[in-house]
C-alpha cells in the first residue's frame, strides 16, 4: 500500500523536530536534514542525527567534523614520553582564533561534501 | 524465491566477507595450542586443566587463546563445531584467561575521578605533529605498505565493526538504550546493507589490494592487535562490565572524527582508492555525530540510572586508550626502522 503512510510512520513526521545545542560545539538536529548555504547550495543528510557546524572551522562545513575542539599546544622537541598529553593544562588552554594546524595546509574545499 | 527476493539478491549484491569462516590459526604458545586442539577435536573428552598464572597476560599465546574462545561468538572457524561456544570446559578456560586479562588492565589504568574528566582528555586535540600517533605518522609520512599493514591489522575489528558492542543493548534502558540503537543502527548502514560500516571496510580493502574474507589476517596479527578486538569482546560479552563496554565506546568514537580525518588524509596522499577514502570520510562525519550522542544520552543516561558505574566507565576509556597506545607503539617502532609490524609481512600488492 505505498500510498498509505503507516501509522509510526506518521507519528514520527508530526512529531516536532528536536535541536540540542552544544554550547562549544555542534548544533544537533534530527534527521533527515537539508542545509541551504549562503549560495543557495542545498547539502543533505540522511543520518539520524546531523551535527551541524557553529563554529565555522569545519573543513566538511556544513557537518561538524569535531574542529571546534580546544587544541593543546604541546612541546616538539619533548620526548615522547615527556608530552604534556592533556590533563589541566588542556583544559585551561584557550583557543586563538582560526590556529589551524598544519592538517588544514593545502586542504581544498572540494573535500566538503 | 518470490520475486522481490531475488531481485535484492541479485542486484548489486555486494562482496560479503563472512560468506565463510576462516581456518584455525597456528597456535603460539601452550595455551594456545590448547584451544585448537580442542576446537578441531570437537571438544574436550575432560576437563580443560592448564596453568594460566605464568603466562604473560598482553602476549601472543594468551591474547591468541582468548581470540579464538571470543571468535566463537561471532563467525566460528571452518571445521569447527558450532555448538562449542558454549562448551563448558571452554567456558571455564574462558573465564581463567580472561581474569588474567582483566587483572592486568585494572592494574595498567590509572582510574582519573570522574568519566567527565577522562572524557576531556580525549576531548582536546594536539596542535601540530604528535611523535606518538599512528595517524599522524600515517598522514604525514605514511608509506602504502604501511597504510596496507594497518588495514590489514585493523580488519580483525572492522570486518565485525560496531558487532562487539550490540551485546550491550540487552542491557541498557531508556536514554542510553535509545541513544546506543541509534548509532549502532547507523554503524549497520542505517537499513542499506551496502552501507555497513564493515562493508565500507572490506570496500576499503579492496582498494588497498588485501584479502577481503573475514579473519584473513589473523595470523599475521601481532598481541597487540588481537588485545585491542579481546577488549572489546570482554566487556560485550559481560553484563558485569557493561559500564567499562560503553567507556570504551566513548572512547573509541570521541578520538575517531580527527583520527579518521588523518587516515583520509594519508588515503588520498598515497592514492589508495575512493573507497579507502571513503571509509575514513564517512567515519570523520559520523563520528562527530556519534560521540555527541554517546557522551550525552549513552553515558548520561547510563550515569543517570546506574551512577555506580561511573568507575567502570572510567575504566573502559582508560584501557582502550592503554592497549591502543601499546599497539601504536608496536607499529611505529617497526616502521621507523623499515620493518613490517606484523608478524608475517604482507604480500606484495599486484
Ligand atoms: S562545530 Fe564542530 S567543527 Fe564546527
Ligand atoms: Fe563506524
Ligand atoms: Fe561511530
Amino acid at each position: 500500500m505505498p500510498n498509505a503512510p503507516e501509522p509510526a510512520q506518521t507519528a514520527r513526521e508530526q512529531r516536532p523536530r528536536r535541536v540540542t545545542i552544544d554550547p562549544e560545539g555542534p548544533l544537533l538536529v534530527e534527521g533527515p536534514v537539508e542545509v541551504v548555504g549562503d549560495d543557495g547550495r542545498v547539502i543533505a543528510s540522511r543520518r539520524f542525527t546531523a551535527a551541524i557546524c557553529t563554529c565555522r572551522r569545519s573543513r566538511t562545513y556544513p557537518w561538524c567534523d569535531t574542529s571546534h575542539r580546544r587544541r593543546v599546544r604541546r612541546d616538539e622537541n619533548a620526548p615522547p614520553d615527556a608530552e604534556p598529553e592533556t590533563g589541566t593544562d588542556a583544559r585551561t588552554t584557550t583557543r586563538t582564533g582560526k590556529d589551524h594546524d598544519q592538517d588544514s595546509e593545502g586542504e581544498e574545499s572540494t573535500d566538503a561534501r | 524465491m518470490p520475486a522481490e527476493i531475488q531481485s535484492l539478491a541479485t542486484h548489486d549484491a555486494p562482496r560479503e566477507s563472512r560468506r565463510t569462516s576462516p581456518p584455525l590459526p597456528e597456535p603460539r604458545g601452550t595455551l594456545s595450542r590448547l584451544v585448537v586442539d580442542t576446537l578441531r577435536g570437537g571438544g574436550s573428552p575432560g576437563p580443560l586443566s592448564l596453568d594460566t598464572h605464568d603466562a604473560d597476560p598482553y602476549g601472543d599465546d594468551l591474547q591468541l587463546a582468548l581470540y579464538l574462545l571470543y571468535e566463537l561468538h561471532y563467525q566460528g572457524f571452518d571445521g569447527v563445531r558450532e555448538d562449542l561456544e558454549w562448551d563448558p570446559e571452554l567456558l571455564g578456560l574462558r573465564r581463567a584467561l580472561e581474569g588474567r586479562f582483566l587483572g592486568a588492565l585494572r592494574a595498567n589504568c590509572r582510574s582519573t575521578d570522574s568519566a567527565e574528566h577522562a572524557l576531556a582528555e580525549l576531548l582536546v586535540e594536539p596542535v601540530g605533529y604528535s611523535r606518538t600517533s599512528v595517524g599522524h605518522h600515517l598522514q604525514r609520512d605514511g608509506e602504502l605498505w604501511q597504510l596496507r599493514e594497518y588495514a590489514a591489522a585493523r580488519s580483525l575489528y572492522h570486518l565485525k565493526e560496531a558487532d562487539p558492542h550490540a551485546w550491550v543493548i540487552p542491557r541498557l534502558h531508556g536514554r542510553a538504550k535509545a541513544g546506543m540503537v541509534a548509532v549502532e543502527f547507523d554503524e549497520f548502514g542505517a537499513g542499506r546493507p551496502e552501507e555497513i560500516h564493515a562493508q565500507l571496510y572490506a570496500d576499503l580493502m579492496e582498494d588497498l589490494a588485501l584479502e577481503t574474507a573475514y579473519g584473513y589476517y589473523l595470523d599475521a596479527a601481532p598481541a597487540e592487535v588481537l588485545a585491542t578486538v579481546n577488549l572489546m569482546s570482554l566487556l560485550g560479552l559481560h553484563r558485569s562490565l557493561r559500564g567499562a563496554l560503553i567507556g570504551h565506546f566513548a572512547a573509541v568514537e570521541v578520538t575517531s572524527s580527527p583520527g579518521s580525518r588523518r587516515l583520509a588524509k594519508a588515503m588520498r596522499r598515497c592514492g589508495a582508492g575512493q573507497a579507502a577514502e571513503r571509509f575514513y570520510d564517512e567515519h570523520v562525519e559520523a563520528d562527530a555525530v556519534h560521540e555527541q550522542v554517546v557522551r550525552r544520552d549513552v553515558i548520561g543516561g547510563l550515569l543517570a540510572s546506574e551512577p555506580g558505574l561511573e568507575s567502570d566507565v572510567v575504566f573502559g576509556i582508560e584501557a582502550t586508550g592503554f592497549l591502543e597506545d601499546r599497539l601504536g607503539a608496536r607499529l611505529l617502532s617497526a616502521w621507523r626502522d623499515e620493518r613490517s609490524a606484523l608478524r608475517t609481512p604482507l604480500e606484495a600488492a599486484a
